[in-house]
């Protein structure tokens, strides 16, 4: 029953750190999507620049470790005189990352909404760009909110790698905690129940989310 | 051209290119680069006139779908002119030459041309008020208030005065058509185009379709429809133009098209309809 009551214990400790989570996972969500949008627009675009600088990207961080990105936000750029904060950097390195996956979840939305969508707006008198706005990506918004949403859901686990970068988030926290007080079972037992506590609820809301998007499709 | 003269197509001409699939087996054996074309519309004259309702008959691949489409510039045309209330329509004329116009300057001359789709194209995500009020916001920039003042009228007078927070998923394929229908119509366009109306309908669901657009008709509105519905032609239409192969065969009052047609192929159409006997 230690085990049990220690762990309870430590948590009051570790929920210091949710705060951060949060901050990490909405500021970098909320980059991934606008920054995925637009990778989305040039990789369908006709314009072969704009496709090739979007498919480089893509394939540069889909190539490559988040945990190598981030480290190499936060270490390598201040010696090209870049010095970011740690959470400012966790952001922008998860922001970036997911950005590419996002973009994939858009571009494959888009392309799903029907051509017969795109006709009628067009008879209708819609120009091409307010059809794409106003007609194909709302459409394509309700197709990808689960993916979306299963996406928010890794990302908030992916806050964990930002330790690395010196973010008190909850792994760091849980680390600093074990130097000090050595219940290693009890802290990293609690810092697993912290995450499952989160994103168990979110995956609740994506499966309606997602039920919700067939209902009406 | 005449006062009342809405669409006027002058000796069109469309061609589809269609290029074989890149597979490996098609590039093993070099077949890659090969393409078919298919002359879809061989020079078609049509002359649509204020108030008239057309109906355009013909067997599938004849061209009539194409035709109609060409008409709100959903396909492009190689040669020949299309005008709509005396606007030239896709393209600008230079030294004879056409030239595909602003995307924005076609747009601006669809919206006085309404066009029904076989399948309906309903946006999904709208219900079926917000499906008539969408162009109304988006391209005639109505205020919400205006929009609807405008749209529930439209959806009343199809039947769909109830039907009007439903979305599409809770709607059967005739009461989409009629909302399809009241989407175009609430643009207020100088001529309607009907593509295939009823085809992709419940053999039961076709008669309240077919009673909306009787209705439209009696009200003057100018419209061409094209259909398989022959009966419903001969009840409506001022004309009827009968094409095959790209090319309009004959065409003339249903009294004497449907009585004593003159080419062979519209008496080949008619007796497989039924009307003629065999």
């Amino acid at each position: 029953m230690d085990f049990i009551n220690n762990t309870f214990a430590v948590f009051p400790a570790l929920l210091v750190a949710v705060p951060v989570v949060v901050q990490l996972a909405l500021g970098a969500m909320l980059l991934a999507l606008v920054l995925g949008l637009l990778i989305a627009l040039a990789r369908i675009s006709s314009f072969s620049v704009l496709r090739g600088v979007a498919t480089f990207y893509l394939e540069v961080i889909r190539g490559t470790p988040l945990l190598v990105q981030l480290v190499y936000i936060f270490f390598v750029l201040p010696s090209i005189g870049v010095e970011i904060e740690p959470v400012p950097a966790g952001i922008l390195g998860l922001g970036l990352n997911y950005a590419a996956y996002l973009s994939e979840v858009f571009r494959s939305a888009i392309l799903s909404v029907e051509h017969g969508q795109t006709e009628a707006a067009l008879s209708l008198g819609y120009t091409p760009t307010k059809t794409l706005w106003k007609v194909v990506i709302p459409q394509s918004f309700v197709v990808s909110m689960g993916p979306i949403g299963n996406y928010f859901i890794a990302m908030i686990k992916d806050t964990a790698l930002t330790s690395v970068i010196a973010v008190t988030e909850i792994l760091k926290t849980a680390n600093i905690l074990n130097s000090q007080t050595f219940q290693t079972t009890a802290i990293y037992t609690a810092a697993a129940i912290l995450y499952l506590i989160i994103s168990l609820p979110l995956s609740r809301i994506v499966v309606v989310l997602e039920r919700k998007a067939r209902a009406n499709g | 051209m005449a006062e009342d003269t809405i669409i006027d197509v002058r000796d069109v001409h469309k061609t589809f290119v269609s290029e074989t699939k890149r597979t490996l087996w098609n590039r093993l054996t070099g077949r890659h680069h090969v393409e078919k074309r298919v002359e879809v519309l061989k020079g078609v004259d049509l002359v649509v006139h204020r108030g008239e309702t057309i109906a355009i008959l013909g067997s599938s691949g004849s061209g009539k779908s194409t035709l109609l489409r060409c008409i709100n510039k959903l396909e492009t045309i190689e040669a020949g002119r299309i005008y709509v209330n005396g606007h030239l329509i896709g393209y600008e004329e230079r030294d004879g030459e056409l030239i595909a116009e602003k995307a924005s300057i076609t747009a601006q001359k669809r919206t006085d041309i309404g066009f029904v789709f076989q399948h309906f194209n309903l946006f999904l995500n709208k219900t079926a008020l917000g499906n008539v009020m969408a162009p109304l916001r988006d391209v005639k920039k109505l205020s919400a208030a205006e929009a609807r003042s405008v749209a529930v009228p439209n959806l009343e007078m199809v039947g769909l005065a109830d039907k009007m927070e439903n979305y599409p998923s809770k709607l059967s394929g005739g009461q989409k058509q009629r909302v399809a229908i009241a989407r175009a119509l609430a643009m207020e366009p100088s001529v309607m185009l009907f593509d295939e109306p009823t085809s992709a309908l419940d053999p039961e669901l076709v008669g309240e379709v077919l009673a909306v657009i009787k209705k439209i008709a009696q009200q003057g509105t100018t419209m061409v429809i094209v259909t398989h519905e022959m009966q419903f032609a001969r009840d409506i239409a001022d004309r009827i133009v009968v094409m095959d192969q790209g090319v309009i065969v004959e065409e003339g009052p249903p009294s004497r098209i449907f009585t004593a047609p003159q080419h062979p192929k519209t008496r080949a159409l008619l007796s497989r309809s039924g009307i003629l006997p065999a």
